[in-house]
């Protein structure tokens, strides 16, 4: 059986268990994705793991996507395997800055380190989570990294003072402005100002 | 001493610890020398991989994913060059493909021989890595003969590899495979039966099947505990499909059987290793090594003197890039240390939307307390040895 033929099939038999259930099946590039509400998550993901079907036994990961244009901009996306079954599936689940999303670590154990890394970097809530620390960034740090509107240079930078005798946090100074160049704009021009351009009649 | 005197000793572990591989800090509760809750904190090696990778070309990007594993860096190249060409929908001619196999084999062991042999050095003996590092040595000139550079080696990329290599260093690769072996062996003499470091080794560290992939254990952890869980065998990806290796299993899901596989597995990848050459030598001596689409894959130099076309396919690509389909993958190879992944999201621009970089390090290091409650303090380095942590990858 080819890769995309068996993720037909097992979009088949997703669309037959969880669809009546008010999930979404998507099959792109060869692979299948579940597009669950939070309140459905915990119950899905028992039935993923257990049912005699799909047997998905092992989570890989657990991720925070951030897309700042939609009503609920966060998205937790986890990558399930199933060894017996040599199949995979991803499961996404939406949700905003407050709402948080059941955590399934009383499901799969190995999910704990993911979820903190999706706290930290993204500010993902998971409820239930026996443990949600930052995990990644500096003690102490303010923010979530990973969020669109967070700039990639940051906000602040550490050096060691050698008269305080401690290393201290100081607000970013860039000797030179990050060069973004915008590859997309058209020919006809851009709906933003370029810089030099300001006194241009428009 | 009276009962109410005796209190839990808190000590630090790291992040400055030669056995913590890297930068590591563990916080031990312990009862006597009994271990009784593990705390790791990490991310002392955090640069913002993910982060940074938005920001850059996929071509770009590229790079960053040898600053992951660092010992094994051509694996995690091919799991985003993966992610991207299943995107963009291009695949890789055969010899690129044999190119990428043999390479990936070598970063295998690579890594092994690292792990192994300072593994080893964790419970006191010496003279392995000694040994090891030469062997080590040899291949970090077989990378830098192929892609310029030693480590950091930017080799696969989308498309294929970015360089042929030449027939002499296929020749040398081939005359250094049997030398290996032999000094595998007198590794293998040195250590396997050895009391001490099956003392050390044997029953320690043991994890049921079930709690490995509930856990999101892969690779050698996985087989270890005796699943013959292998992606290059049960989801194969290049021409991993025609080559003809074993996959060894454990039985006990112990430290010593890791350190077995891994042994093994080094000999496996030496034998594929050997049918790539046979191929590239003989049958697949000529031909492309990436897919010859100008809008993904750089002209050759030669081609841009004459070629105004393959000038400006040069210059779009180094500048702006190429553009991927809207979508997203992911992307998984069989790592060293187990299942590496890349999962891509493309919104049709010239950069990744998000590029979430699964290692399978961070998997096994969260197992730390599950796996070291009840054993002795000296176990610690025992067990986080066979967990092969790289903290490049873990950090990110």
């Amino acid at each position: 059986m080819s890769a995309r033929e068996k993720v037909d099939a097992l979009a088949e038999q997703l669309r037959a268990t969880f669809e009546p259930r008010g999930a979404k099946v998507i099959a792109a590039f060869d692979e299948a994705t579940l597009v669950v509400e939070a309140d459905a998550l915990l119950e899905t993901m028992q039935t993923l793991r257990d049912d005699p079907q799909y047997r998905f036994i092992s989570i890989l990961d657990v991720c925070g996507v951030d897309y700042p244009g939609r009503a609920r901009r966060f998205e937790s996306v986890y990558h399930l395997l199933s060894p017996s079954k040599n199949v995979r599936v991803r499961v996404k689940v939406s949700t905003d800055e407050d709402t948080p999303i059941p955590s399934v670590t009383g499901i799969y154990p190995g999910a704990d380190w993911f979820e903190r890394e999706a706290y930290d970097l993204y500010g993902i809530l998971y409820s239930g989570h026996p443990d949600l620390r930052r995990i990644l960034t500096d003690y102490g740090f303010e923010g979530h990294p990973l969020r669109k509107d967070f700039p990639l240079t940051g906000f602040v930078e550490v050096r060691y003072d050698d008269e305080a005798k401690r290393v201290v946090y100081e607000p970013v100074d860039l000797r030179q402005e990050f060069r973004n160049f915008d590859f997309l704009s058209p020919w006809e021009g851009t709906d933003y100002v370029l810089p030099g351009d300001e006194k241009a009649k428009h | 001493m009276a009962e109410t005197n005796v209190r839990n000793f808190n000590i630090n572990f790291g992040p400055q610890h030669p056995a913590a591989h890297g930068v590591l800090r563990l916080v031990l509760e312990l009862d006597g020398e009994v271990v009784d809750r593990v705390d790791p904190h990490i991310g002392l090696l955090h640069r913002g991989t993910e982060k940074l990778i938005e920001a850059k070309t996929y071509l770009q990007a590229v790079p960053y994913f040898d600053r992951l594993d660092y010992c094994a860096p051509m694996n995690q190249e091919h799991a985003f060059a993966l992610a991207v060409e299943r995107l963009l929908g291009v695949d890789v001619p055969i010899r690129g493909q044999l190119i990428r196999v043999l390479y990936s084999e070598i970063s295998r062991i690579m890594s092994h021989i690292l792990n192994v042999t300072t593994q080893a050095m964790d419970v006191g003996a010496l003279t392995p890595p000694l040994w090891g590092f030469v062997e080590r040595e040899k291949l970090a000139v077989f990378y830098e003969r192929a892609s310029g550079s030693r480590m950091h080696a930017a080799y696969f990329r989308p498309g294929g590899v970015h360089q042929d290599l030449p027939e002499k260093l296929l020749e040398d690769i081939a005359r250094w495979i049997d030398p290996f072996l032999k000094t595998l062996d007198d590794l293998d003499n040195l250590l396997t039966g050895n009391r001490i470091f099956k003392q050390r080794n044997v029953d320690i560290g043991i994890v049921e099947l079930e709690d490995a992939w509930a856990r999101g254990f892969s690779g050698v952890m996985v087989r270890g505990s005796g699943s013959p869980w292998d992606l290059r065998k049960s989801q194969p990806y290049e021409c991993y499909a025609d080559m003809e290796f074993d996959v060894p299993v454990g039985k006990n899901g112990d430290c010593f059987d890791r350190y077995l596989i891994r042994m093994e597995e080094m000999r496996q990848s030496a034998h594929i290793m050997r049918q790539c050459l046979e191929r590239l030598l003989g049958k697949e001596k000529v031909g492309p090594v990436s897919n010859l689409d100008g809008k993904v894959v750089p002209p050759k130099r030669g081609a841009m003197k004459r070629s105004m076309e393959a000038l400006i396919h040069h210059f779009k690509l180094y500048t702006e890039g190429y553009r991927v389909p809207a979508g997203e993958v992911y992307a998984a190879v069989e790592a060293p240390k187990g299942e590496f992944g890349v999962y891509l999201v493309s919104d049709g621009t010239n950069k990744p939307y998000r590029c979430k970089i699964r290692s399978p390090g961070f998997a096994h290091l969260q197992a730390m307390d599950f796996m070291c409650r009840g054993h002795l303090l000296a176990d610690v380095s025992a067990v986080l040895g066979s967990l092969d942590i790289v903290f490049g990858e873990v950090d990110r």
